[in-house]
C-alpha cells in the first residue's frame, strides 16, 4: 500500500521505537543490580565498557604508562512500555574512579536512581553530587538492610542535604513493586523539571 | 610515535579486537554510538528495513553489501547476509538478530558476549554497508517531553 512509497524516509519504519534511560547509582552492595533485577523483564545484562583514563593521574603503580585502559562492567535491564516506547534501566559501575564513565552513560538520561545504605550513607555522596551538578533528576532510595536502624526518609533527607525537590523513598531493592514506585518516583520528579521549565519559557496563562 | 598494540579510543589491541581487525573506530561515525541507540536491519540495497517482502521499485543507492543477491522469498532471506564474504560471523550474528527485532547496542554487547567498543566497530562497518542503520545514533540533549514522561509513568503503574 502506500508504505511502498515512503520506504526511504524516516516514516519508512512506524515500529520504531523510542528508548530511554534511567540510571540506577549508590555504593558498592547497596542493591543496584538487585533493583535492576526486580523490574527488569529479562534478567539483568552485563555489558563491558572498555575505556581509555588519558589524563588520569597516575596510580601508584610506577613505571606503568600514564594512559591506561580499565573494563569496566554495567548491568541493564529492559522495560518495555508498549510498542514505541522502551525503558533501559543501567546500574552504574560503583567505583568512584569511574565517575568519569557516567558522561556517557548520563548523556540523556531521562533521570536517576541514587541507593542508599543508611549504615553507609557517605557512600551515596557522590552519586547524588553528580546528578545535582548536571541537573538530572534523581530519587533518593532507602535501601533498609536487615539489622540496620530504620531512620524516616526525613532524617535521611535532612542527613544528605538534599533539595526539597529531590523525592526520597524507602524501600526494598529485591521488591518489584517497590523498584517499580522508585522508578515512577523518578518520572515524575523528570516531569515535574519539565513543566516548571516549560512554565519558565512560556508567558503565564492569562487568568 | 603510535604503538601499534594500543589504541587511543580502546585501549591494547586484545582478543576480542582481532574481529574488528584492530579497528576501534568505524569509518562512518565518529561519535561513540549512544548505548541505547537502536540498531535497525535495513534490506542490503538501502531501501528502507528489512522487511519480509520486497518491492524492486526505485533507485538503488549505493550497494555496499556488495555480493548481496536479493533474497528471493521469506525462506531464504538471511542467505544474502551470509553470503556477503566482506563480513565477519559476528557481523552476520548482529544482522540476524536486528532481523529479528531492532537492538539496542548494550543489549548486543551483552547477548554476544563483546565489549561495548568491538560492537560499536561492528555496528559502524555494517552501517557503512548498508546492512543496517541506527535510530538516534547519539542521545538527545533534551528530556522526552512531557506525553512520553506520561506515558513512562503509566507503563510502569500497570507494572
Ligand atoms: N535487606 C535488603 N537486602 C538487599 C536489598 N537490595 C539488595 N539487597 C541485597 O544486597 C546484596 C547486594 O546487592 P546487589 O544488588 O548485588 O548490589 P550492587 O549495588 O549491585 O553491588 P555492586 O554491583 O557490587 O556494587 C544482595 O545480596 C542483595 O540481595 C534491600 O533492599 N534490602
Ligand atoms: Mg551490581
Amino acid at each position: 500500500m502506500a508504505f511502498g512509497r515512503f520506504k526511504r524516509g524516516a516514516a519508512a519504519s512506524p515500529a520504531e521505537p523510542v528508548t530511554l534511560k534511567i540510571l540506577v547509582a549508590g555504593g558498592f552492595g547497596v542493591g543496584k543490580t538487585t533493583l535492576v533485577g526486580s523490574v527488569s523483564e529479562i534478567k539483568p545484562l552485563r555489558t563491558e565498557e572498555t575505556l581509555t583514563e588519558a589524563s588520569r593521574p597516575v596510580d601508584d603503580t610506577a613505571g606503568v604508562e600514564a594512559k591506561s585502559t580499565t573494563t569496566v562492567a554495567m548491568d541493564f535491564g529492559r522495560i518495555t512500555i508498549n510498542d514505541s516506547l522502551v525503558l533501559y534501566l543501567f546500574g552504574t559501575p560503583g567505583q568512584d574512579r569511574f565517575w568519569f564513565l557516567w558522561d556517557e552513560l548520563a548523556q540523556g538520561a531521562l533521570g536517576a536512581v541514587v541507593l542508599v545504605d543508611t549504615r553507609r550513607l557517605e557512600d551515596s555522596f557522590a552519586g547524588i553530587d553528580y546528578f545535582e551538578r548536571r541537573r538530572i533528576p534523581f530519587t533518593v532510595a532507602v535501601n533498609h538492610f536487615d539489622g540496620a536502624d530504620v531512620y524516616p526518609a526525613e532524617t535521611v533527607r535532612e542527613a544528605l542535604d538534599l533539595d526539597p525537590e529531590v523525592p526520597i523513598m524507602v524501600g526494598d531493592a529485591r521488591n518489584r513493586e517497590s523498584a517499580r514506585d522508585i522508578l515512577v518516583s523518578v518520572v515524575e520528579h523528570a516531569m515535574r523539571r519539565a513543566t516548571s521549565a516549560a512554565q519558565q519559557h512560556e508567558p503565564a496563562p492569562a487568568r | 610515535m603510535t604503538d601499534p598494540w594500543f589504541d587511543d579510543a580502546a585501549g591494547p589491541v586484545v582478543r576480542p579486537y582481532a574481529m574488528t581487525r584492530g579497528r576501534t573506530r568505524s569509518s562512518s561515525d565518529e561519535a561513540r554510538l549512544d548505548l541505547i541507540a537502536l540498531v535497525i536491519a535495513q534490506s542490503p540495497d538501502g531501501e528502507g528495513d528489512a522487511k519480509p517482502q520486497e518491492d524492486a521499485a526505485g533507485s538503488g543507492q549505493g550497494d555496499g553489501g556488495g555480493a548481496a543477491v536479493r533474497p528471493d522469498g521469506g525462506s531464504h532471506r538471511d542467505a544474502d547476509v551470509i553470503a556477503d564474504s566482506t563480513l565477519a560471523p559476528e557481523h552476520v550474528d548482529i544482522v540476524l538478530r536486528c532481523r529479528h527485532a531492532p537492538q539496542s547496542v548494550a543489549e548486543l554487547a551483552a547477548e554476544l558476549d563483546l565489549p561495548v567498543g568491538v560492537v560499536r566497530v561492528l555496528v559502524g562497518d555494517l552501517i557503512d554497508s548498508e546492512w543496517v542503520r541506527v535510530s538516534r545514533p547519539v542521545p538527545p540533549a533534551e528530556l522526552p517531553d512531557e506525553s512520553i514522561l506520561r506515558e513512562v509513568i503509566d507503563g510502569l503503574r500497570a507494572l
